[in-house]
């Protein structure tokens, strides 16, 4: 099946190449180099598939005109948020981590790789710098999968095999949690006050005893508030010998307290709020943070980089306890790894650099200013009650469209219809909200947008 | 015909640059947010009133302070001290099927059509997503001769784990999850024993035969009716392809288990060999490997698992259905093992690789399994005959190799005392990666796992292995060269033992600081 032409990826389908390569491995034609596989095993056929496009320019057409039928949240203004979050991206991020350099990197370490490291201990560095942590790992593949790592290490460190979350918890989450830490663990839900959307203190003391590892709390949490009891939630944890696990949004750091300072013994976040654009979900990436104690870090299921001087005194990085890690334990492993979400890591770097301390600070400020001058927008047009959960909230808020008479999906209908991606439907995944949605302000929203969105709920629930 | 090369000088760039912490100036600023405005404001008040005492910031996070050209400039320094695939001949990462990543590709995804989609869009906003996604699978169907797939897991090491719990959920809707064995082999991936071992199973590992191959015998004997599964690469890490695969399935079928093959790297049997034919249940193909989307620095990964229509059912949710002249996502799947990842994994990556697929079609992807076998057997022809340097189980096996080689060091180690970790290391000063030795445990004593790909040319072929035969005369000539390596790279010899020792290892600045300054 020899070309006439070469393949522009492929070097020595030149024919000639071919022909002159095949001879000096001793093969006669290509199925020469197949002999070990026996015939019943060989498919015998050319595949049935679409065909090619060899040329770019037709295929950068095609996929072009197939894509550009998207409707991107630039195309329209989003307030979609739930787990992943339109947030703004600086240019030099994007320059950053589009480099081919850390694009195409992969497993080089200490030496070949050496600024692909560097980026990654700055990065988990700047992250132990907002949650005041000394050990953070490279990244998981998202924020689900990394709470799951935690609420396992809290198995391990303490023994103990229940873990408690709030009912409130991301559906997406909550299913990845329950899937990875089912065969080990119990899971139980924490209910919480559907006026304020707080942990309900007295169910929790209810649910906790000395089999309960972890308790689990997010801040802000799914439903979008903070809870206010949190140092209570990790005391009284604390008090029945188990851990307390904070879930993050850091892009809250630069106003809402490090983690360990109300008590979190392990924290756990996403990423993709620090410079990484949404990718449709693409863009997640988790992290685990904790103090840097020995047994803390034989837990840890992911990549560790570390820092050292080298012989000349410059710095070098590797990789911190190995041995810990699936590559090497393989089936007597307790918890698997592998590739995950890393040329985030670098992104993420960039972006805490060019924030700093006070643009952290300033962003959680316009964040939190233009996500309550929202609520207050939307819940003032008639039937709408927004914020409809009173714990104070972050960047997200739960409206409630139950005296509107209209559903959450009509809702989001008319809003397409005026260029909006409409807030999160909660109608099916948290059925004690009714008709409720979750709707996302961040910096990327101007006042004239957020009264854009108010016109438009009011004309669509009119 | 062979080309004799000359290998140039090289320098790594090498620009010592201090840690972003160290280069901080405080009052710099990189970026500057915007501000909410006078009406916001005063419609808000202080927007912190609520919060209680003890969640609101006591301290300033302890982030560097840099301007923007400062940030860009240390990032940028840091990309040129990383030998990405797009600046090395990069084919020593065996395993891991280091391939160029067309750039027509990058552009496609870096659009606002697919950067900035939200994974919660109506349906109807992403049709041209959906139908990518839809057509990609129909592809991967007819590579795999399996019948449905799903690109949630993301990465190889998820796909295999999500294919544990689609095992472990088939036989518990059977009523049989006292099936809590699985059977992998040494040779295949390490997490075809980590993801089912994550998913709650028991793991039992087959050691190969003189042949580099699990034998029959021993699989039979591992087979009980405990058994849930069977968990395997091929061609395993050795490059040699396991000709009984077929009779494997069938013993394993026979005793009531499923069984799951790996091929993160199915670049060399593309449209050779299928999961299929040779009695699969579930697969997965890793689309930064074999598929061609960059390897990110360990990042953007998808694993695509797929499975018989027996299967089916417990696929992740959503899957993408073909409905009324459009596309879906289907999240009404009641035996479904759930979410093995938020949302739909890295929709951008499976773009990449729908457009690597449709520029090559049918016969290119052939010729793509072709050209790699054939690198591979040329280069374990250039390096044939250098000293100290043997093909592992070349004594028991006399089967070509397919899409890699593991090497072994052993003699050279015994004649010069030189390790493979040293002559790996030493490979940097020649500009090519630090060289893959081979998964742990190391059974192949002193290995050495080259991997090369269809996109390499016979230049690169003959430069690298004129590398390698150099470094090998090193061992014996010149030694010390070797253990002092790398000269020509960004740093120099660093001593891990600090990675082990919780007194001096620094995970972070702030550890950094604590402990050593």
């Amino acid at each position: 099946m020899s070309r006439t032409r070469a393949h522009p990826y492929i070097p020595n389908s030149a024919p000639r190449v071919r022909a002159e390569m095949l001879a000096a491995v001793g093969a006669a034609t290509a199925d020469d180099l197949y002999a070990s596989i026996p015939e019943r095993l060989l498919l015998g056929r050319v595949m049935t598939m679409e065909p090619a496009l060899e040329s770019e320019v037709e295929l950068r057409r095609h996929l072009r005109e197939l894509l550009d039928r998207n409707v991107s949240t630039e195309d329209r203004l989003s307030f979609l948020g739930g787990g992943c979050w339109p947030h703004y991206v600086p240019a030099v991020v994007d320059e950053i981590v589009n480099r081919g350099e850390f694009l195409t990197a992969y497993y080089g370490e200490t030496y070949a790789d050496h600024g692909k490291m560097q980026a990654f201990f700055e990065s988990s560095s700047m992250i132990g710098e907002l949650v005041e942590c000394e050990a953070v790992s490279q990244p998981t593949y998202d924020w689900a999968s990394a709470a799951a790592s935690a609420i396992s290490m809290a198995g391990r460190l303490t023994g103990r095999s229940r873990a408690l979350l709030p009912a409130s918890l991301c559906p997406e989450r909550r299913s990845v949690i329950d899937g990875y830490c089912g065969a080990r663990m119990r899971l139980d839900p924490v209910p919480y006050d559907p006026a304020t959307g707080a942990i309900d203190l007295a169910a929790l003391d209810a649910l906790l005893g000395d089999d309960v590892a972890c308790v689990y709390l997010e801040n802000p949490g799914f439903l979008g508030t903070i809870e206010p009891d949190s140092a209570a939630i990790c005391e009284r944890a604390h008090a029945a010998g188990a851990l307390a696990v904070v879930g993050v949004d850091p892009i809250s750091l630069g106003v809402l307290e490090a983690p360990p300072r109300y008590g979190a013994d392990i924290v756990c976040g996403e990423l993709q709020p620090l410079g990484i654009h949404q990718h449709h979900g693409g863009g997640l990436a988790g992290f685990i943070a904790s103090a840097d104690e020995e047994r803390y870090v034989g837990e840890y299921p992911t990549f560790l980089v570390g820092a050292a001087r080298t012989e000349r005194d410059e710095w070098g990085f590797g990789e911190v306890r190995w041995d810990r890690m699936s590559y090497v334990q393989r089936g007597d492993a307790k918890e698997y790894t592998g590739t995950t979400q890393c040329l985030w890591a670098i992104g993420v770097a960039v972006y805490l650099s060019l924030l700093g301390p006070d643009g952290m600070r300033e962003l959680g400020m316009t964040i939190m200013q233009r996500s309550q001058y929202a609520a207050q927008r939307l819940g003032a047009i008639p039937g709408v009650r927004a914020p409809a959960l009173t714990a104070p909230f972050f960047k997200e808020f739960v409206i409630d469209l139950n005296g509107t008479g209209r559903t959450v999906a009509e809702v989001n209908r008319s809003l397409g219809e005026a260029g909006i991606h409409g807030p999160l439907d909660l109608s099916r995944s948290h059925l004690q909200l009714g008709q409720s949605a979750l709707c996302c302000v961040t910096e990327i929203h101007t006042q004239a947008d957020i009264d854009r969105l108010a016109g438009a709920l009011a004309a669509a629930v009119a | 015909m062979t080309t004799t090369t000359r290998l140039q000088p090289f320098h790594q760039a090498s620009w010592n640059q201090p840690l972003v912490f160290e280069q901080s100036t405080p009052g710099e600023r990189g970026f500057i947010p915007p501000a909410s405005g006078a009406t916001i404001e005063a419609a808000v008040g202080d927007p912190l009133a609520a919060l209680p005492a003890s969640l609101r910031r006591s301290l300033p996070p302890g982030l560097p302070e840099l301007a923007q050209p400062t940030v860009l400039r240390h990032y940028l320094r840091l990309s040129q001290e990383t030998l990405g695939q797009d600046v090395n001949i990069g084919l020593g990462l065996g395993t891991c099927t280091m391939k160029y990543s067309p750039k027509v590709n990058e552009e496609l995804v870096r659009s606002h059509k697919v950067r900035d989609l939200h994974p919660l869009q109506d349906d109807e906003t992403v049709q041209g997503l959906l139908e990518a996604m839809h057509r990609f699978e129909r592809i991967l169907c007819e590579i795999s001769g399996l019948d449905r797939f799903t690109f949630q897991p993301g990465g190889g090491s998820q796909a295999v784990y999500a294919n544990a719990r689609m095992i472990a959920a088939y036989h518990a809707a059977r009523g049989e999850s006292h099936r809590d064995e699985i059977i992998t082999t040494v040779f295949s991936h390490p997490c075809d024993g980590a993801g089912p071992a994550t998913a709650g199973f028991r793991l039992i590992t087959l050691h190969p035969g003189e042949d580099g191959l699990p034998s029959l015998e021993a699989l039979k004997a591992a087979i009980s009716e405990r058994t849930a599964g069977l968990m395997i690469t091929n061609p395993e890490d050795t490059g040699l392809f396991n000709p009984q695969i077929d009779r494997f399935t069938d013993i394993v079928h026979a005793a009531g288990g499923l069984c799951h093959y790996d091929q993160a790297n199915a670049n060399g049997i593309l449209g050779v060999t299928r999961a299929r034919e040779a009695g699969f249940d579930l697969c997965q193909f890793n689309l930064h490997k074999t598929f061609s989307s960059p390897h990110a620095s360990m990042g953007m990964p998808v694993g695509a698992s797929g499975v018989t229509s027996a299967l089916a059912p417990f696929l992740p949710t959503p899957v993408v259905e073909a409905a009324d002249g459009g596309y879906r996502l289907d999240y009404d799947r009641p035996q479904s093992i759930g979410k093995v990842r938020q949302f739909h994994g890295v929709p951008a990556t499976v773009v990449r690789s729908f457009a690597w697929v449709l520029a090559l079609g049918a016969e290119g992807l052939r010729e793509v399994a072709e050209i790699a076998v054939l690198n591979n057997n040329y280069l374990a022809h250039r390096l044939d005959g250098i000293r100290g340097l043997e093909v592992s189980f070349a004594d028991g096996n006399d089967a070509r190799r397919l899409e890699q080689v593991r090497y072994s060091w052993r003699q050279l180690n015994a004649d010069t005392g030189i390790g493979t970790i040293d002559l790996a290391r030493r490979t940097v000063d020649y500009g090519v990666q630090q060289y893959f030795p081979s998964h742990e445990p190391w059974l192949v004593e002193e290995p050495m796992t080259l991997e090369p790909a269809e996109t390499v040319s016979r230049a690169d072929l003959d430069t690298y292995a004129e590398i390698i035969t150099r470094v090998a005369a090193e061992a014996y000539d010149e030694p010390e060269t070797i253990r002092t390596a790398p000269h020509s790279s960004t740093s120099h010899f660093l001593d891990a033992a600090p990675m082990d020792d919780p007194e001096r290892w620094a995970l972070t600045w702030r550890a950094w600081r604590r402990k050593h300054a």
